[in-house]
């Protein structure tokens, strides 16, 4: 099993080399470069080729493009020419704000899928399993940011129960008060977000458990005497998981990849918000950097959720 | 033999019936027969016939909301029509093994085999782990696995077909039930492993002195492993013999066009017999007179009884009504 890790390791080589060079190319194929605005409108063209020639930018495109995996390869994601700090340190910050965030939102999330999904199945055409339908609908139907903007009018502005935007508020002071006061700014996007998100888990476990149900391995429980309650929880329940296991890894690797809408709508410093700021902002040394880190999380993401369903499922080996 | 005591199982006027559109259709209408000790009682009949709906019913695998079971079956001093569903899980795995179809599908594929055999020991006796384990392995054997040790840890996927179905085999007598019943157990293997599994379930029989209701389509495993046949049409039994009477002299229509259809090594270039037109979907089965009439439309009326029943024509041989007696093939 480990040596098909490292293959399929060694196989994200290439397809990341593949990403960086359509990165770069179509970060140098957009209009204007790092100072288009951003120096003097006086300026002498010696002084702007100057600087071209200071940054590197007036070499060959090879060679700014190795030169740039270079820098990579060391960790070394370059300036962010609009915040005047290394992109590396930008992303830090801001990768820990969304992951803590996506945590709790994938917690509170499979807290309300996995129960409703569930129950869904288990009663499948009873009064439970459609009002769950009716709610499967009306968030599936409601678009992300109307629903977040709706929750954060009416628990943040009108009730002010929640704080509106940040991650924490200026004057939390100690450990706990700075903890207390980060989980406060996270509850409401989270939850917001949970309730929303609940579509896909929701109906797979349904499915699951009424496909699962009817299948002879679980008839033939039954008639091995196994109590009904076990024939659920061992041999139909473990069975309908494995759609949502099949998601597991990329779930994982998506907590550090952050949601753009959330935390544009509540002013959220993490890494979606990070990505749209930087396109509007023509960042390109920090959007190449983030697409390259989404790019590798993926990859990642796919790698982890095929060795978990190997896990669970003894009829996958990771080849 | 024919005492009392020897009597594992009286099933008497079971009727079972399936909820359609608000409306219960019986798929089983009737049923009588009664399973003694040693014997292997093979029910016989087309798809859809009820066959399988009274192997549910013994066992109470059905879904209570959908379903109606009146009538008795008597196991020990319980009727089993109108047992619990705890009461069901006690009397499941430890007086009646059950052996599905397909073994494709009737073994969970996350779990390994040994274990899902144990399991069957876990509710029905007070051994620990390990006594589990070894028991497992040692049924392993008795039902002529190799290297049974290593097999328990091997899942599903990892067995042949043949292999799997020992797997339930054993699942189905680990506890040593009084009634094996067994639906349709060789319907999804190999012919040749047809016949492994048919003689090792004879074997199981003999030694642990069970009775097993044989559920199948098929006549040739009908001959080669049953003592008494019970043939089904349209959710009733039309003719009851011992195995030798009932191909020696088969009497009624359907059995003799059943025997018919079946391809003779003798007559080669002869074409098979064909019964005419289908059995009846269960909304539109007749519920009055010869539910087998409109497949021989050549008899008269007049030969059918009004409401037909069975009739002991010689000792232990019952047909259902009286057509049998002037019954001729179409082109005789």
């Amino acid at each position: 099993m480990w040596k098909t890790i490292l293959k399929r390791v060694l196989i994200m080589i290439p397809q990341l080399i593949l990403l960086s060079m359509i990165v770069f190319i179509l970060a140098k194929m957009m209009p204007g470069d790092p100072f288009t605005g951003l120096i003097n409108p006086n300026s002498s063209q010696a002084t702007i080729n100057h600087l071209k020639h200071v940054y590197g930018l007036d070499d060959p495109v090879p060679v700014q493009y190795l030169r740039w995996v270079k820098n990579l390869l060391h960790g070394d994601f370059g300036q962010s020419y609009i915040q005047h700090v290394s992109v590396s340190s930008l992303i830090a910050d801001r990768a820990q704000n969304t992951f803590w965030l996506s945590l709790l939102s994938t917690l509170l999330l499979y807290g309300i899928a996995i129960p409703m999904g569930i129950a869904a199945g288990k009663h499948e055409g009873e009064w439970q399993d459609r009002a769950i339908s009716i709610f499967n609908y009306v968030t599936y139907a409601i678009p992300g940011f109307v629903f977040y903007l709706l929750g954060l009018w009416l628990f943040g502005f009108t009730l002010g129960w929640f704080p509106i935007s940040g991650t924490v508020s200026a004057n939390a002071s100690g450990f706990w008060g700075v903890f207390w006061s980060r989980l406060d700014h996270m509850i409401l996007p989270a939850i917001l977000y949970a309730i929303i998100a609940t579509t896909g888990t929701v109906q797979y476990l349904r499915t699951g458990i009424i496909d699962n149900k009817v299948e002879d391995y679980v008839k033939t429980a039954r008639s091995k005497g196994v109590p009904e309650k076990v024939v659920f929880n061992k041999h139909i329940l473990r069975n309908s998981f494995l759609p949502i296991a099949a998601f597991l890894g990329n779930t994982i690797t998506g907590l550090l990849g952050g949601s753009m809408i959330i935390e544009t709508v509540f002013s959220f410093p993490g890494m979606g918000k990070l990505f749209l700021d930087s396109i509007a902002q023509r960042d390109y040394t920090t959007l190449t950097a983030l697409i390259m880190i989404y790019g590798t999380l993926t990859l990642l993401g796919n790698l982890l959720s095929d060795i978990i369903m190997s896990l669970v499922d003894p009829r996958i080996r990771v080849k | 033999m024919d005492n009392h005591q020897d009597i594992l199982l009286d099933v008497e006027n079971l009727h079972t019936g399936y909820r359609l559109q608000g409306k219960f259709y019986d798929a089983v209408d009737g049923v009588d027969f009664t399973l003694k000790r040693n014997e292997v009682l093979a029910i016989v009949g087309e798809s859809g016939c009820g066959k399988s709906t009274i192997a549910s019913s013994i066992v109470g695998l059905y879904d209570r909301k959908n379903t109606r079971v009146t009538g008795d079956i008597k196991y020990k001093n319980l009727n089993l029509v109108s047992l619990t569903d705890g009461l069901f899980d006690q009397i499941r795995g430890n007086d009646i093994g059950m052996i599905f179809q397909d073994p494709m599908s009737s073994l969970n594929p996350l779990m390994k085999v040994g274990d899902q055999v144990a399991e069957s020991l876990l509710y029905h006796t007070k051994m620990n782990k390990g006594q589990r384990r070894a028991r497992v392995i040692e049924l392993f054997k008795e039902v002529g696995m190799p290297k049974p040790e290593t097999m328990y840890d091997m899942y599903p996927h990892e067995l042949s077909g043949g292999l799997r179905q020992r797997v339930v085999i054993a699942m189905a007598v680990a506890c040593k039930p009084e009634i094996i019943i067994a639906d349709e157990p060789t319907t999804a293997l190999d012919v040749t492993i047809q016949a492994q599994i048919l003689d090792l379930l004879k074997e199981i029989q003999k030694e642990s002195e069970s009775g097993i209701i044989l559920i199948t389509h098929d006549l040739g495993v009908v001959a080669e492993t049953a003592d008494e046949v019970a043939v089904m049409y349209a959710g009733q039994i039309v003719e009851k013999a011992d195995v030798k009477t009932l191909f020696s002299h088969p009497l009624h229509p359907y059995t003799r066009s059943l025997l018919n259809s079946m391809p003779q090594s003798d007559a080669d270039d002869e074409d098979l017999h064909v019964i005419q037109g289908t059995v009846p979907s269960l909304k539109n089965m007749p519920r009055e007179g010869d539910r087998f009439a409109a497949r021989i439309p050549w008899i008269p009326a007049s030969e059918h009884e009004k409401v037909p029943v069975m009739h002991e024509v010689e000792p232990n041989h019952f047909v259902r009504c009286t057509c049998w007696k002037n019954f001729h093939f179409q082109n005789d």
